[in-house]
């Protein structure tokens, strides 16, 4: 009976007149060993003289000779310095203090340098009032090292040339154009440099006919014009959200880069519960930014209902009756409370708009004079923001007129952020002279008539001027790497100032910022803040524009007013690891995930479940788990892009959004090159479009770091509740220790009956934890490229973060609520019973809502001080020290791996690769330039190694050191891990518990403390402090 | 410290022993020098000059811009006396002025002094006021004794074939001795034996004959216990010294490299008694020692231009020299001019201590806080005329001293706690830096 069974492997067996099962009985291989392409010559098969023989020869010879050479070491050279700079000690860092001022972003930084290389970017915790270093900037060290830089000045050609020879072309050209009355342009970023606009009068002085353009790639014109009609000044109002306890935002992503960012770490100060107290958060937006992540009320509204909800709110606040029509009634609801709120608060209320409309920012202006807001300081403006889009476009007329006689760029890219950049490149045909101040061959420069080689900014100086009376300081940190000059120099060369720009500045801020005092002290500490009168003129051309006061409540009620779009409306943002796309080149960047998509290497499209489904875009998730989507073509007033789909929980239904920052083309290396170029759409300098979109053919790969999106209602691995609970219940109620059944009795699981290992003394010596203030943390990201530089850890490439490959020590976690809230999961989950409703309700919790709760988790080694990768390594390569890391001997790994398997946070790295001199993975890491931004005190990993987080075991023993050394205790504060000391957002904080007064054996004792998964036992050295949302309604 | 105070005061001994030395061999010599001097100068003759006080004067003083025969910062000043008097006519007065205060000569616009202020670059001679005339006399009058013609090296040349020698010769003849005697004894036992087999068949005496049995190494195969047992041996005697050969794979004991420039640490660290961390400033702050740069070279090289120490008949006193004139050439440092030409050629030395890099070790660690001395792990460098690697530089190493060493713990605040917390735990006073925690992976490996 049994043998007339037949087995059948797949379907097509069972036609007997199957042509393929036919073929494939007689071939086993499907496709054609590929033989011909080695043994089908035959000519050269013959000519070789290698026998068979001979070459079995070779090999083991080879084999021998490799492995007796293998046990030879090299000879090592040590070349010391001829003469020694008296402040580098080979083996001790130097910090100095400069400031970041690239046109996007502006802050105070200490760069940490090894042997005269700047190494690492950290906050300068003197700068208070200048922002904190973001990723961006914790990144900006890379482009130092960046190997495609321009290293001589050029000529469009690509010829190099001399900068004497450069100096008595442009001067010659630009002495006979100004002859010729001919306009001559400056095109620049916002410098927001005292000297430099010094320096630029200077030079209209001496040449007449000159303009000045400031040019922001994202505009802020918006905002800096309803200021400066409200105010006479060009910038932007300041807010200090420390002494906000109510904000309401609309459409304002102010955690990460509206109107110049470094808004966060005041706001987060405000968020952590004191004395049952934490702002409240309301945020009307459209496309799910950070800060609308990190609101206790997100309300998705598209752009246009932005713009009434603006105007209601501002009726409703301050009386001024205003007509709104044509708003749902939940969002009128959520106005009605929001302004309540707001009016409750008073001074304590803040309103912010990201709207780019200068009645808009009006309005908001208004709403906080009429609050009186204290957290709105109109009188020390922000000045990092200049840029006037109206002389821009007036620019790219005259040049396409023929009017530009010459036109200087510098810090700018023109031929990629201009939505109409086609005019731009035919506009700068009809100049006579035209030249780049540049660091790359990039889209404008190679269409100018010069490459003038630009320094890093970490090879220059500078001066910046943040607010009105915050002065900073740039100063170089390295020598300048190639043949560069900084554009103020070449300004100094052009008026015939023979002064170096470093004694340019010195001089001016002797003159009219100091005021005596000590120009080196401010140098040292980077920062100089000023009496506020102190004023620099201004040397843009702003005058063309219209200043006519807008009388209160005209302002909402032309709001209120604005026509509704029909269609999909597109609002384009910048991206937390791209920004303006300055920085393409940066692999670290490139790998950073965004905190929203947890998406590297790309920008999409993102777009509401509901709009997907109508318009028929689909994600799905192939085999190896990781996502696709489908390509969709957006198309504003007849420009068309080809764009990748990313299905947004949170987007506003009705809206899409769209990153700036990719796409680039030229300048950067070929596997950077990605993502499309969004300025094409930003047309009239606008952020928001009315699109059309419709499917396109193809589907795109997306390298995501994180595949599943919901928590699926288990709460102990984010705890969470609400201000109300926490104020008014116990500990046990909402932050409870998880209890084991031990002879049937309940115990806690941190009771050592219950535990499998022994206990440990650690009571000796120091014991290290790390706080994670889930309350205080925003998800920005700074310290996942802090912990990149820091640790020397390897950039893998999009196809690798595609295949989970990715080795960031420290992730961000970033979970959406499947129900409207967390707590709503928690309870499906509960209530969830019997196979049924199982199946179906889990299948249902995998989707995130529509409008979903977002939580952030920043996730590294919990250092667990009964690790269950210890327990498994059968060469002990992962062990225990008394100070509570986990250690991890990279040379004595031999990548069994199962380290990694039993670790239930997930968070060890295996090196599937070599990553370093690697032409496969052609990043920092594979260049000699490039490398020289490791830290030298870490290793750089080799293949087959695991590796994950140390705790920054370097710097605890670097402190622990030179304490020693001076023979001192250490002060709470001094241990510092490198994403502790990058937050600035007061969310890490790192220390020694057996020092009883610090302040993180203090949180340890915290109500709010709790262990990531404590129902495992594995006592974790990271604790994190339960998030708190302030969800009380009016 | 003790290591260097000894080599210092074993360097004086020597320098004692040679002084003594050359008086009695060159007494003659030098007695006929002075009274040709007492000829020749008639000013030093007059007054009561010490010439060996004058001696100790100048190398405190003068030695760091002038040489007696050589043009340095300032003039060559053999003879410096007669010299200003017979070219420029100028007397001990005009010479007290200038030591003392050469500006205010400079100023009073003195021709000479403003002549030889211009000739130097404008380089104001440093004013000496400390110095009394009777100071300044001792100095003149050792400027004025004649060159001395090189005694050490007559010294050198006539014990040295003599001095090596001796030994040598007694060991050869101890040897010879002693082989005759064996050869003779054996001729003697030889003799012996013959005589006696001779008296035997004289006596007709039989001698037994030796009875054939099996042979030594065939009883040895036929034992199968003992073939086991032996095989036993060899393998675990190949084990030994297979894992005696892999594991001395990359562990350099003895590495002793040729330099691009050849640096005696003898002559530096053991003859001179300089600090090792007079040059390898940096194993005081930094994880690593060091190697100087060459511009702390010229902080004494500038005025050292030649090597008047010991020789050998490998490393003559030209070697010696020829070795700082690579200096001179990589430092750019021109002697006859006395000034840096801008042409420097830094030196690439050859690295002796390789530690691999995933074992971080710091300097201070153990220089500044554990006040470990240098020649601990770095071997007896104050002998050492060529470096070389003394240490294995093994982990094994590492945790033996780890193992054993207590930790210095007195007037360092940051210890205090947990020593005091640790002791009573471990029950002991002085703590290993094991026990502190120093065998943790981590602490070595990140």
């Amino acid at each position: 009976m049994s043998s007339n069974k037949k087995y059948w492997k797949s379907v097509e067996e069972l036609n007997e007149n199957s042509s393929i099962v036919e073929t494939l009985k007689q071939n086993e291989f499907v496709a054609e060993i590929p033989t011909d392409e080695f043994l089908g010559d035959k000519e050269t098969l013959e000519a070789t003289s290698t026998t068979r023989r001979d070459f079995l020869k070779y090999v083991g010879f080879s084999t021998a000779a490799a492995s007796l050479a293998a046990c030879e070491g090299p000879v090592k050279k040590s070349i010391p310095y001829v003469v020694q700079p008296t402040e580098i000690i080979p083996g001790v860092a130097n910090y100095y203090a400069t400031t970041i001022a690239d046109g996007f972003d502006f802050a105070s930084v200490l760069v940490k340098t090894r042997e005269g290389r700047p190494i690492k970017i950290e906050n300068n915790t003197m700068a208070t009032t200048n922002g904190s270093a973001n990723a961006r900037v914790n990144a900006s060290v890379l482009g130092l090292y960046d190997s495609l830089r321009v290293q001589s000045p050029k000529r469009k050609d690509g010829e190099s040339i001399s900068w004497s020879t450069f100096d008595s072309e442009t001067t010659e050209k630009l002495t006979n154009i100004a002859a010729a009355n001919k306009d001559i342009v400056l095109l620049t970023q916002t410098f927001a440099s005292p000297s430099t606009s010094k320096l630029i009068s200077e030079f209209k002085d001496k040449f007449g006919n000159v303009r000045h353009v400031i040019y922001d790639a994202v505009s802020e014109s918006a905002a800096l014009d309803a200021y400066q009609a409200k105010y006479g000044e060009r910038g932007l109002a300041n807010y200090d959200f420390s002494k906000a306890m109510t904000i309401v935002s609309v459409g304002a992503d102010f955690l990460s880069d509206w109107q110049g960012g470094g808004f966060d770490s005041g706001y987060s100060k405000n968020r952590v519960p004191d004395h049952g107290k934490m702002s409240r958060h309301i945020q009307f937006e459209s496309n799910m930014s950070l800060t609308g992540a990190n609101a206790d009320k997100r309300v998705p509204l598209t752009p246009s209902q932005q713009k009434l909800a603006l105007a209601k709110l501002y009726s409703l606040v301050t009386g001024n009756n205003v007509t709104v029509n044509g708003l749902s009634e939940s969002v009128e609801t959520a106005i009605a409370n929001a302004a309540s709120q707001l009016r409750k608060a008073g001074s304590n209320g803040v309103v912010v708009t990201g709207i780019n409309d200068v009645n808009a920012q009006t309005v908001a202006l208004e709403i906080n004079e009429f609050l009186g807001s204290k957290a709105f300081d109109a009188k020390t403006p922000i000045k990092t923001r200049q840029g006037n889009v109206q002389a821009v476009a007036q620019l790219v007329a005259d040049m396409k007129a023929g009017k530009v006689g010459a036109i200087i760029m510098s810090g700018v890219n023109p031929v990629y952020t201009l939505p109409n950049a086609a005019d731009f490149v035919e506009g700068l045909s009809k100049t006579e002279l035209s030249v780049t101040f540049s660091m790359k061959v990039d889209e404008t420069s190679s269409e100018t008539q010069y490459i003038a080689a630009a320094p890093h900014y970490l090879e220059s100086w500078g001066d910046v001027e943040f607010k009105k009376g915050h002065y900073a300081l740039t100063q170089p940190t390295i020598r300048p790497l190639f043949d560069t000059r900084q554009f103020q120099e070449a300004l100094l060369k052009w008026t015939g100032n023979d002064m170096s720009y470093h004694d340019y500045i010195k001089e001016a801020w002797g003159t009219t910022i100091l005021g005596g005092s000590s120009f080196n002290k401010a140098l040292h500490d980077g920062v100089y803040v000023g009496s506020i009168d102190t004023v620099v003129e201004d040397t843009t051309d702003a005058d063309a524009e219209d200043t006519a006061e807008v009388p209160s409540g005209n302002a909402a009620r032309t709001l209120a007013a604005s026509t509704q779009s029909n269609g999909l409306e597109l609002t384009l943002y910048t991206k937390v690891g791209m920004g303006d796309g300055q920085q393409a080149n940066n692999p670290w960047l490139q790998e950073f995930p965004d905190p929203i998509t947890r998406t590297s290497w790309d920008n999409y499209l993102t777009i509401s479940k509901a709009d997907a489904d109508a318009i028929g875009l689909t994600n799905t998730h192939v085999a190896n788990g990781a996502l696709n989507g489908s390509y969709a073509n957006v198309t504003v007033n007849g420009t068309s892009l080809k764009v990748p789909v990313m299905i947004q929980p949170g987007q506003a239904k009705g809206s899409v959004g769209l990153s700036f920052g990719y796409g680039r083309t030229l300048g950067l290396k070929e596997e950077m090159q990605t993502g499309v170029n969004a300025y094409a759409l930003y047309q009239g300098f606008n952020n928001v479009q009315s699109v059309t979109i419709e499917p396109a053919a193809g589907e795109h790969e997306f390298a995501s770091v994180q595949l599943h999106n919901t928590l699926m209602g288990r709460g102990d691995i984010i705890k969470e509740t609400t201000l109300e609970i926490f104020n008014t219940k116990d500990k046990k109620y909402w932050n409870a220790v998880p209890v084991v059944s031990l002879n049937h009795v309940e115990t806690p699981v941190t009771s050592p009956e219950v535990d499998l290992w022994d206990e440990f003394d650690r009571s000796i010596g120091h014991h290290f934890n790390l706080s994670v203030d889930l309350n205080a943390c925003t998800g920005c990201g700074a310290c996942v490229i802090a912990c990149h530089a820091e640790n020397n850890v390897p950039v893998v490439g999009k196809t690798e973060v595609r295949r989970s490959r990715d080795m960031h020590w420290l992730r961000i976690d970033r979970y959406y609520s499947s129900e409207t809230s967390f707590e709503g999961d928690n309870e499906k989950k509960e209530n969830i019973s019997g196979l049924g409703s199982s199946l179906s309700e889990f299948g249902e919790m995998e989707n995130a809502s529509e409008n979903p709760q977002v939580a952030f988790q920043p996730v590294m080694c919990q250092h667990c001080n009964h690790a269950p990768c210890e327990t498994v390594c059968p060469v002990a390569a992962t062990s225990h020290g008394r100070q509570g890391q986990n250690h991890m001997a990279y040379n004595r790994c031999v990548g069994t791996r199962y380290c990694a398997n039993n670790c239930p946070y997930k968070v060890r790295r295996f090196n599937w690769f070599l990553y370093n001199g690697n032409d496969e993975f052609d990043y920092h890491m594979n260049d000699d330039l490039g490398r020289m931004v490791l830290n030298p005190d870490v290793v750089v990993r080799s293949r087959g190694v695991m590796e994950k987080c140390s705790m920054c075991i370097q710097m605890t023993q670097k402190t622990i050191l030179d304490a020693k050394r001076d023979g001192r205790q250490i002060k709470d504060g001094e241990f510092q891990t490198a994403c502790s000391a990058a937050c600035s957002n007061g969310a890490m904080t790192f220390g020694d518990i057996n020092d009883k007064d610090s302040k993180v054996a203090k949180l340890k004792e915290d109500n709010r403390m709790y262990h990531l998964l404590e129902s495992v036992g594995t006592k974790p050295n990271v604790q994190y402090q339960t998030k708190v949302r302030n969800t009380t309604e009016a | 410290m003790k290591k260097s105070y000894q080599s210092l005061e074993a360097n004086l001994t020597n320098n004692m022993r040679q002084v003594i030395h050359r008086k009695l061999s060159n007494n003659l010599l030098r007695f006929s020098l002075i009274i040709l001097i007492a000829f020749t100068t008639s000013i030093s003759a007059q007054e009561d000059c010490d010439p060996v006080k004058g001696k100790s004067l100048f190398n405190a003083n003068c030695a760091a811009c002038h040489q007696l025969d050589k043009k340095m910062t300032g003039p060559a000043l053999r003879n410096v006396e007669q010299r200003l008097a017979d070219d420029e006519g100028l007397d001990r007065a005009w010479i007290y002025a200038w030591i003392r205060n050469s500006a205010g000569v400079i100023k009073s616009g003195d021709a000479y002094a403003n002549k030889i202020y211009n000739e130097y670059g404008g380089a104001a001679m440093t004013p000496m006021p400390q110095l009394s005339d009777q100071d300044i006399c001792d100095i003149l009058a050792y400027t004025a004794e004649e060159k001395a013609t090189p005694p050490s090296g007559g010294d050198t040349a006539s014990l040295s074939p003599v001095a090596p020698v001796e030994p040598g010769i007694s060991n050869e003849i101890i040897l010879g001795a002693l082989a005759i005697l064996f050869m003779l004894l054996a001729i003697g036992l030889y003799l012996v034996n013959k005589t006696l087999r001779r008296f035997a068949s004289a006596q007709n005496i039989e001698l037994p004959e030796e009875t054939k049995g099996t042979p030594l190494w065939k009883a040895f195969v036929q034992n199968q216990f003992l073939m086991i047992v032996v095989a036993i041996f060899f393998l675990l005697a190949s084990a030994y010294y297979v894992y005696g050969y892999l594991s001395q794979i990359g562990v350099d004991q003895g590495y002793q490299p040729v330099q691009p420039i050849h640096f005696s640490h003898k002559i530096h660290a053991g003859d001179n008694g300089i600090d090792c961390k007079y040059c390898h400033s940096s194993a005081r702050v930094s994880k690593t020692s060091g190697i100087p740069s060459l511009n702390i070279c010229m902080n004494c090289h500038k005025s050292i231009y030649e090597y008047n120490g010991e020789t050998s008949p490998e490393y003559s006193k030209e070697f010696y020299d020829g070795e700082i004139q690579k200096l001179y050439a990589a430092a750019g440092w021109s002697d006859a001019d006395q000034q840096y030409t801008g042409n420097s050629q830094p030196v690439k030395w050859v690295r002796i201590h390789n530690l691999p890099d995933f074992a971080y070790f710091n300097h201070s660690q153990h220089v500044t806080v554990a006040g470990v001395e240098c020649q601990t792990c770095h071997g007896p460098v104050e002998e050492m005329e060529v470096m070389y690697q003394h240490a294995p530089l093994t982990m094994g190493w590492c945790i033996d001293c780890h193992r054993t060493t207590n930790v210095d713990v007195k007037d360092n605040a940051y210890y205090t706690k947990i020593h005091e917390e640790l002791s009573k735990k471990y029950g002991v006073d002085e703590l290993t830096a094991a026990q502190m925690g120093g065998l943790e992976c981590g602490k070595c490996h990140y």
